[in-house]
């Protein structure tokens, strides 16, 4: 294994790490924009806030992490997929901004109309941004970016493989995050809120299986070598996601909080990870491979051994964070 | 052959450039909350705490509060200003990505840290003990200047770009990540712009209660809230002045280009006059108007009316910035706003070793509410000169930024976007920070929640304290 090997490794990662996490903090922007009216809405939308107030920036920045790496190692492939997949990219760049501006504004607005603008954008962030991920994914399998010059900045990410992607994208962010936020209401004892969410994460579990299977029979029909190679070789990664959710359901039901969390990233592991494997040895689909887009090796090595050194910074302080956290003592403060 | 590319420049160019330059002076304004208001903060915590001071805790408590959301307002702008480096210049990133990537793999983490210790500090005001609160804090400055050394090397690294070769087929060679990381211009312009953070947060914070001085609230409360910040600007600025000064001569030997274009040189020589504003004629090469001072700017750069300086007409015309009245309006107002503020300084230093108090005269408090938004004007106008005056180049002499650009269609619409989501997200930003502090001037200091008190038995109602 070369040291490309090794950034690329570390990308995939990433991108399973802000799955785990980002992409539910986009489903509980879904669950809060199908959350009703003031009244009605208020509730699950209290449980929502204080689920994520505290952990949403932290979240976010593995997709900062996840553009620098690529950048920095695979230069070349994100010069051509952000110049093909600028429109899907520059959208998400936009529901990033509606969410989280939106997020850290409507806790603070005065006015009850403002807040309830501000809601709204955060709940169309938070679809447009994992939709529009998903998509540009989508073009990245079925082999729509050429590794020089544009490729078509519409089809690469309005066809039948992407839209699926993104809609599966947005189906397993809001099945994430109704399974956390059953455990959320299960440790405060409030039942009528665990039965809301445990009702809403099987409809999204549930879509998410049919979105799932949609994805598949786009793909065998727009990129055949894709499919094949899901087939051949990625398999077992698709059949492990689909128990690891499963189970996922099955626990949250139960309140079981660490075996929750624990099959709920094992089975978005093991779905970025299909695609992982599948693509693998190709950065772009199949014209670009990981030996022949990378920058120079030194810059590889440095950024191996800074990924150490994140993990050894970054462990501790998330430790940190969640022991007070589950300890008590961290609280809104009103001072 | 230069001409003719230079004639057909890109159509994306103008809009690229547009959109970037309004994305990073829109984020340039939240840096310094992140960089230098935490520091602030911490001092008053450390007062409160020391001195058993209820005030100096309200304050560094509410100080925690507006840190926290133009940090949250931060982090989103950040975001964006990444993905841009690839939406609109993926000629810079596809090239030189593996030079000069490095540092923002830094900053991610760097800015990872300081989203958790903000969170903990935040949400710790309540429930932790005062003191281990306040350490829990005070790495957050330190992670927050690796932030920013990151970004700002990379920036460095456009001005002098180092850490590579070019070899004869125009492909790099000899690539070094950690010489690139630790470039020519890094040392001074990094200390040049956690300087100008410091003064823009210390003013700024300064300035709102300066506001209210005005107004008649002349408590202990307003004096503290303007002394401490003010004395935070007041060390920074006398210092800030000697490194611009250092900045300046350092440009005049290693970018000639864009010194001359800072100072409108056009012909080199010596006995160079320093011209105020005026308008410069690229056509010509010639100023008019303005207000010449003879030789000084030969003085300023060397020492001497002797001292040579190199002038625009030693670049070709494509080769020079593209716009010399944009550089050198911008350096004059920054320089211009950077001495006021040293008189600003020095009276202050002067009226508090006399009196310590806050100066009592009403002009130097009319000056002092409008010194955060002039420290942002000239921060904005530095960073304009730093940025123009390095064009045509996005490399300085390695590659031109109409080179670097986007191919894609619709840069135009993404910048209206833009444009108009950051307009609503600036009033926004604005709003809440405003209805904060309407808020807690509501809150008698006596009635607000006591920091660092036992767990409220029930739920505080949402506004607690006489309305």
């Amino acid at each position: 294994m070369t040291a490309a090997d090794g950034t690329a490794v570390i990308l995939v990662i990433a991108v399973t790490i802000y799955a785990c996490t980002g992409l539910a903090d986009y489903g509980a922007g879904l669950w809060d924009l199908l959350a009703g009216g003031r009244a009605r809405g208020s509730r699950p939308r209290a449980l929502i806030d204080t689920a994520l107030t505290p952990i949403w920036e932290a979240n976010h920045v593995w997709l900062v992490f996840l553009l620098v790496t690529c950048w920095t190692g695979f230069g070349l492939a994100f010069g051509s997929l952000m110049s093909t997949l600028f429109i899907p990219l520059s959208l998400a760049a936009l529901g990033i901004v509606l969410r989280g501006a939106n997020f850290a504004l409507r806790k603070d607005a005065a006015r009850a109309g403002a807040r309830h603008l501000s809601g709204w954008l955060f709940g169309i962030g938070s679809l447009l941004t994992p939709f529009c991920l998903g998509a540009a994914l989508g073009g990245v399998m079925t082999a729509r970016v050429p590794s020089e010059g544009v490729g078509d900045q519409l089809t690469s990410w309005l066809n039948p493989t992407s839209i699926a992607v993104g809609l599966l994208a947005l189906a397993m962010g809001a099945f994430l995050s109704a399974s956390y936020l059953v455990l959320e209401a299960h440790r405060r004892d409030l039942v009528a809120l665990r039965h809301y969410f445990r009702v809403r994460a099987g409809a999204a579990g549930a879509a998410g299986l049919v979105l799932g299977v949609a994805a598949l029979v786009a793909l065998r029909a727009d990129e055949r070598e894709m499919f094949d190679r899901v087939m051949d070789r990625s398999w077992p990664l698709v059949v492990v996601g689909v128990f690891g959710l499963a189970a996922t359901f099955l626990l949250a039901g139960r309140g079981a909080a660490r075996g929750t969390r624990i099959t709920a990233a094992a089975g978005v592991a093991a779905l970025v990870w299909t695609w992982g494997v599948a693509q693998y040895p190709y950065l772009l689909p199949f014209q670009l491979t990981i030996e022949d887009g990378a920058g120079a090796e030194v810059t590889q090595r440095w950024l191996l051994a800074w990924f150490v050194v994140a993990l050894l910074v970054i462990g501790p302080a998330l430790l940190l964070l969640y022991a007070l956290d589950q300890r008590g003592a961290l609280g809104e403060d009103d001072g | 052959m230069g001409d003719l590319i230079w004639a057909a420049e890109p159509a994306q160019l103008l809009p690229a450039r547009s959109q970037m330059a309004f994305t990073l002076m829109f984020h340039i304004i939240l840096v310094p909350m992140g960089v230098a208001l935490p520091a602030i903060m911490l001092i008053a915590n450390y007062k409160g705490l020391r001195h058993g001071d209820s005030v100096a805790l309200t304050l560094a408590r509410r100080w925690s509060h507006a840190a926290g959301l133009t940090f949250a307002v931060g982090a989103v702008s950040g975001t964006v200003l990444s993905f841009e480096m690839g939406l609109l210049w993926p000629g810079l990133t596809r090239k030189y990505g593996d030079v000069f990537g490095l540092p923002f793999a830094i900053e991610g983490v760097a800015f990872f840290l300081e989203a958790i210790l903000v969170a903990v500090y935040i949400y710790g005001w309540q429930r932790l003990r005062g003191w281990t609160h306040f350490w829990l804090g005070v790495p957050i400055p330190f992670v927050a200047l690796v932030g920013a050394f990151s970004i700002i090397s990379a920036n460095a690294w456009m001005n002098t770009p180092e850490g590579f070769t070019v070899d004869s087929n125009g492909q790099l060679v000899d690539i070094d990540p950690i010489d690139a990381i630790f470039n020519k211009a890094l040392p001074l312009e990094m200390a040049h712009f956690v300087l100008a953070a410091y003064m823009a947060a210390g003013f700024t914070v300064a300035s709102i209660y300066v506001v209210g001085w005005l107004r008649g609230r002349r408590d202990r409360y307003h004096r503290l809230g303007i002394l401490i910040p003010f004395t935070v600007a007041a060390i920074a600025t006398p210092a800030q002045f000697a490194v611009g000064d250092s900045i300046a001569r350092w440009l005049a030997n290693n970018q000639p280009t864009k010194f001359a274009a800072m100072e409108v040189v056009t012909e080199s020589g010596p006995d160079q006059p320093e011209i105020l504003f005026g308008r410069y004629d690229e056509q010509t090469n010639t100023v008019s108007g303005g207000i010449r001072i003879p030789g000084l700017n030969s003085i300023l750069t060397g020492g001497s009316r002797d001292t040579n300086v190199t002038g625009l007409d030693t670049v070709a015309p494509q080769d020079r910035p593209s716009n010399v009245d944009i550089v050198h309006w911008c350096f004059d107002i920054m320089v211009g706003i950077a001495s006021l503020l040293v008189l600003l300084v020095a009276w202050f230093a002067i009226a508090y070793w006399r009196r310590r108090d806050v100066p009592r005269s009403k002009l130097f408090l009319w000056t002092a509410s409008a010194a955060g938004a002039l420290t942002y004007v000239a921060i904005e106008a530095g960073w304009i000169v730093t940025e123009v005056g390095r064009q045509p180049w996005i490399v300085y002499e390695v590659e031109r930024t109409s080179d670097a650009v986007t191919q894609a269609d619709g840069v135009w619409v993404s910048f209206t976007v833009v444009l108009v989501l950051y307009a609503v997200l600036a009033a926004g930003t604005v709003a809440v920070l405003r209805a904060m502090s309407r808020r807690w001037r509501r809150q008698d200091v006596a009635d607000a929640a006591v920091p660092y008190g036992p767990r409220p038995a029930a739920p505080e109602p949402a506004e607690p304290g006489p309305r």
